[in-house]
């Protein structure tokens, strides 16, 4: 199993989801984030004063999906995220051990 | 006795107290989220504070009988002898209205200086320099221009508190930061407002308020209310257009801050002029207050020192602003009871004006400092380090704005 975390422009959010419900996908988490990489921040100013922000908002998405399903899954968020801009964001992949389903105590594939 | 008269100036001081809670949002979205409460508190227990204060001894202080022109006498302590009856010299309303009109504008006047020490003043600290500062500093200023001490006399003109509630305050608020100092981390983390939206909300409590404010003043519901009305109207309105234009010119976006501190630069500058001007000078002295107190709030980033919301800046500026130019457009033509300023032809009283601008800054500045340092020696008026950082909220009632 590979967990996937997206982190990306939050009005990509929809998007991406519909996306990945099309390819079947049945859960997601989504949260709010702050960060910066080359996109670096922007200016506010209050009553004349300048202030360089440098954490700009971001939404990190997480999934875990089949093996055989990542690759077909990766592909369809980077088609959906993609602006070509600076500040698209970044997709993490990663090898999840095991998975267990609270209610039933399903593991593996099965509690995806 | 006036039925009409007692009306409006009770009306008008419902909407003078609902400045305060009004003022309180307008400070707490400007400072950080860990401030919030401590902020909308600083405002708002003085209604608590300020009121009984004012019935017990304040109220006398002001407008009891004169003592040699510098305060009143303790003729009206405990509010002996101030019933339904008219006061003296105010024969159309009772003087229980006239007492609790005034009452507000003593409570909103420490409120607006809070802006200044935002973010970093000790709970009892704060509490026992307002209850001095009412009492040294309020109540003689307020006698010497309303209750018939040395500046009536002088002739000074001040409608509704521009050298009262506004120099008055903007004056202690220097004072305050250059003892308190700067609040820490400045100029190494951006002290970014938590909630714009309550800050316009405040903004458009304070204006809706100051119509009881200046139009109040007249105690009357007679033509002078409705002309103090319709300029405090446009000068406010004025000014939030003119604060937005010199921005855009000056960082290329017009803010919503910037509309709003527009609005209030405006009515604070048409506050001593409500009642002498006539309606297009006001919305000069907008356009022009609107400006000037924009660049009045760059002014503590050139000399380092943080005055957190800009009492100095729009308050102490704009007071200033405003009480000189009431002595210029001043004219008996809106108030026989007035003056003519310089531009009808009375040089003298742009002198009056000035005379009374300067009392007031060196007469407020110098008691806020001997206020600072008494009330520091017996409570501390600055949390510690680690207080500060954990934020006021917490640190001082034990409480957080917002449960996420």
């Amino acid at each position: 199993m590979k967990k996937i975390e997206v982190i990306t422009r939050p009005y990509k959010l929809d998007e991406i989801k519909e996306k990945l419900t099309g390819l079947g996908i049945k859960g997601m988490t989504v949260s709010e984030v702050k960060g910066f990489g080359r996109q670096r921040g922007h200016t506010e100013v209050y009553r004349g004063a300048e202030y360089q922000v440098d954490f700009v908002p971001k939404v990190k998405m997480e999934l875990v999906v089949e093996d055989g399903l990542a690759a077909e899954v990766i592909k369809a968020i980077q088609a959906a995220a993609q602006t070509g801009e600076v500040g698209d964001g970044k997709i993490f992949v990663s090898t999840i051990d095991e998975v267990i389903r609270i209610r039933t105590g399903e593991t593996g594939n099965a509690a995806i | 006795m006036n039925a009409a008269d007692t009306a409006f100036v009770l009306i008008s001081a419902a909407l003078v107290m609902l400045m305060t809670p009004g003022l309180a949002l307008f400070y707490g979205g400007m400072v950080r989220t860990k401030n919030i409460l401590g902020t909308l508190m600083h405002s708002n227990i003085l209604l608590g504070t300020v009121s009984v204060l004012w019935a017990i001894v304040g109220y006398s202080l002001a407008f009891g009988g004169d003592i040699g022109g510098v305060i009143g006498n303790l003729d009206f302590m405990f509010l002996n002898g101030v019933g339904t009856a008219a006061k003296e010299g105010v024969d159309n309303i009772p003087h229980l209205a006239f007492m609790i009109f005034q009452c507000m504008f003593a409570v909103i006047t420490p409120a607006l200086i809070t802006g200044a020490f935002a973010e970093r003043i000790k709970f009892s600290g704060f509490l026992l320099f307002t209850t001095l500062w009412l009492i040294v500093v309020y109540c003689p200023m307020a006698h010497w221009v309303w209750g018939g001490g040395w500046m009536a006399k002088m002739g000074a003109l001040d409608f509704a508190g521009g050298a009262v509630v506004h120099m008055s305050s903007g004056a202690s608020a220097l004072a305050a930061v250059l003892y308190l100092g700067r609040r820490h981390g400045y100029g190494k983390q951006s002290f970014i407002p938590h909630n714009l939206p309550l800050t316009i909300l405040g903004a458009g409590i304070l204006w809706f308020g100051w119509f009881g404010f200046n139009a109040g003043s007249a105690l009357a519901a007679n033509g002078l209310a409705a002309s103090a009305f319709v300029t405090t109207h446009l000068a406010a309105a004025a000014a939030a257009f003119s604060w937005i234009i010199v921005e855009w010119w000056h960082r290329g976006k017009p803010t919503t801050l910037g509309m709003a501190s527009g609005a209030v630069a405006g009515l604070v500058a048409i506050t001593p002029a409500a009642g002498y001007v006539e309606p297009m000078p006001a919305i000069l002295m907008g356009l022009i207050a609107g400006g000037l107190c924009y660049g009045g709030v760059l002014i503590k980033s050139v000399f380092k020192y943080d005055d957190s919301l800009d009492v100095v800046g729009i308050h102490g500026l704009g007071g200033t602003f405003g009480a000189l130019a009431t002595g210029l457009f001043a004219t008996k033509a809106v108030n026989e009871l007035g003056a003519d300023g310089l531009f009808y032809g009375n040089p003298e009283q742009l002198w009056i004006q000035f005379v009374s601008v300067v009392a007031t800054w060196v007469f407020c500045f110098v008691m806020t400092l001997i206020l600072f340092k008494i009330v520091d020696v017996m409570v501390g008026i600055r949390v510690s380090q680690d207080d500060e950082i954990k934020g006021l909220d917490v640190s001082q009632h034990s409480e957080v704005g917002y449960q996420l």
